[in-house]
């Protein structure tokens, strides 16, 4: 690493963003994002489809430009130097960027070459990940006998290959199953520890909860809070209870019966008859609603206790549902 | 400028290494070249006449002048391809030069041009074609056809760059390409053509392609007339010119396109 280099990246945030705005016609895509990040620490993107997660990746990685505000990588600025920003990163997307006729090696050595190394140096730490992230058996086939998971893997590689300081993950595990999603999480974390700076945008309040020492929630563009897990968690108010009606002629009758046991807003999807609030004390507050609502002679067809979703982050944040955001 | 060739080479040597992998590009590449010299050779070649000559002999050129030009749509679906797998959002978030991408891809399509010709002139050999000029002629009559094609790549990577998915591609160029090779004299003498048309054969670039590759190889029959126009008294000069211009104008534009690129 250059002297230069060393120096940008001492600084004390990896990734640094002023009033980033972008937009699409009338469509505002972001409007007046800050963001810091430490070096050597995680930041969770959390938001529903359209809140403009992508939209920030792409500007902090030089694929678009804002339309206002500055950003730095690594203490470079993405709009002046893209080109010195580019060499410092390593950027997996949503769509697993992959060549699926070319095999995992080919693939792999193809991006080292791009990052400037020699083919052979490229070859080197295209086996080396592959190995670390156990599709050695896979190496030498075409992508597209692998897996989702398998995929994604590669491509994260692909961002890792050479040594970014600063990795960009958009929606990692998106449309993987639980178990390929542990696996990514795992190599993610590996690096992690070696001391790198990770930005990852995700829809699951648990994935950021997993591998975020930071998260930012965003809608609409825009930053609505920002915190660690534990803070997040504290702030919609730990679990939650669901209670299932048999008859939606119930509704307002229970939600009268519940409200005392509501730690926060009350969010009732009417179509399937469903009274969601959060709750203080779990166990006890299960207890006693179930007490009540047997005695007011109230049938339910369910009823239970829950961690909080990301459903939830946004009714307690916004006051609204987040699918209702989506364009 | 060395890494921009380093890295046009890396994203070419991509694309030379999917022709054995997807099968649709073995069609297109190998196989259609072949089907086009026989079917033309044998449906077309016993009822159409040239005068003093053989029409088998004639149709080659015309042949291989069509193949390449529709072998250049490869670019602006192979571009589009890559913009809708998301890898174009890869390339460009890597350190790499801004126009590599295209150029790699315009280069990998010479290598799948070259291929066609090769197969199509084995082909042709079999039926009774034969170059009959000298083989310098011919080494120049081939570069001429590789080169055309090339340029002409340029514009279909501006293309493959705007339509929102591959499929596009062959609907969006089977319009303009059908016309400008068949109103030419690839098929027929552009002589034998009526008015307007005879006119757009003459100017066409397809058409002065033909003829200079025809006039290399030496299959002008025998006793054919000079040509009255200009593009075709000219036809190499004026072929090059085409070819030269497409790529001033196209290359950037394309570069730039690129750098705009989004998934879609």
């Amino acid at each position: 690493m250059n002297s230069a280099l060393s120096k940008s990246l001492s600084g004390e945030f990896a990734v640094e963003a002023r009033g980033l705005t972008k937009r699409y016609g009338d469509v505002v895509a972001l409007d007046g994002l800050d963001l810091s990040v430490p070096t050597g620490t995680v930041l969770g993107l959390l938001g529903p489809n359209g809140a403009g997660k992508t939209t920030a990746i792409s500007i902090l990685t030089t694929l678009i430009p804002p339309n206002s505000g500055t950003a730095h990588v690594a203490g470079v600025d993405v709009v002046n130097e893209p080109q010195r920003v580019r060499s410092l990163i390593g950027l997996s997307g949503q769509y697993a960027a992959v060549d699926e006729h070319l095999t995992a090696i080919e693939n792999l050595e193809m991006i080292g070459c791009l990052y400037g190394m020699h083919r052979r140096e490229a070859r080197k730490k295209a086996n080396e990940l592959i190995e670390r992230f156990r599709l050695s058996d896979s190496a030498n086939r075409p992508l597209k006998t692998f897996s989702g998971g398998m995929r994604r893997r590669i491509d994260l590689a692909g961002a890792l290959l050479a040594d970014p300081p600063v990795l960009f993950l958009d929606e990692p595990t998106t449309g993987l199953d639980p178990r390929s999603r542990g696996e990514l999480w795992e190599a993610i974390r590996e690096r992690v520890v070696l001391g790198i700076t990770v930005i990852l945008t995700t829809q699951y309040l648990e994935e950021a909860d997993q591998l975020a020492n930071e998260i930012v929630v965003i809608d609409h563009g825009r930053a609505i809070a920002r915190g660690t897990s534990q803070e997040l968690k504290r702030r919609i108010g730990g679990e939650h209870l669901d209670v299932h009606l048999a008859l939606l002629t119930d509704l307002a009758r229970v939600e009268d019966i519940i409200r005392p046991f509501a730690n926060g807003a009350i969010r009732i999807e009417e179509q399937d008859a469903l009274i969601s609030i959060p709750v203080a004390k779990g166990v006890e507050a299960l207890g006693s609603v179930m007490t009540e609502l047997s005695a007011q002679n109230v049938e339910i067809l369910d009823i239970g206790l829950r961690r909080p979703t990301l459903d939830d982050v946004f009714m307690e944040l916004t006051g609204h549902k987040s699918e209702e955001e989506a364009p | 400028m060395i890494k921009m060739l380093r890295d046009a080479l890396t994203i070419a040597r991509r694309n030379v290494i999917r022709i054995g992998r997807v099968p649709e590009l073995m069609v297109f590449v190998i196989i259609q070249p072949l089907m086009f010299v026989l079917l033309f050779a044998y449906v077309f070649g016993g009822s159409i006449d040239i005068p003093g000559g053989n029409y088998r002999e004639f149709l080659i050129a015309g042949i291989f002048a069509q193949t390449v030009v529709f072998g250049a749509t490869f670019t602006a679906s192979g571009l589009a391809e890559d913009v809708q797998k998301g890898l174009i959002n890869r390339f460009r978030s890597l350190p790499m030069s801004r126009s590599a991408v295209v150029a790699g891809r315009t280069a990998s399509d010479v290598v799948y041009n070259l291929l066609s010709i090769i197969i199509m002139s084995i082909a042709g050999l079999i039926v009774g074609w034969r170059i009959r000029g000298s083989f310098l002629d011919a080494v120049v009559a081939y570069a001429l056809l590789l080169f055309f094609s090339y340029s002409f790549s340029w514009v279909m990577a501006c293309l493959g760059l705007v339509v929102p998915s591959p499929e596009v591609v062959n609907n969006a160029t089977f319009i303009v390409l059908f016309p400008l090779t068949f109103i030419a004299n690839t098929f027929v003498p552009s002589n034998s053509l009526p008015g307007v048309l005879k006119v757009f054969a003459e100017w066409n670039p397809v058409s002065t392609l033909t003829h200079a590759v025809r006039v290399r190889f030496g299959n002008l029959p025998a006793g054919t007339p000079d040509p009255t126009s200009w593009p075709l008294q000219n036809a190499m000069l004026y072929t090059l010119g085409w070819a030269v211009l497409l790529i001033v104008i196209f290359a950037p534009i394309a570069t730039r396109l690129y750098q705009r690129t989004e998934k879609r």
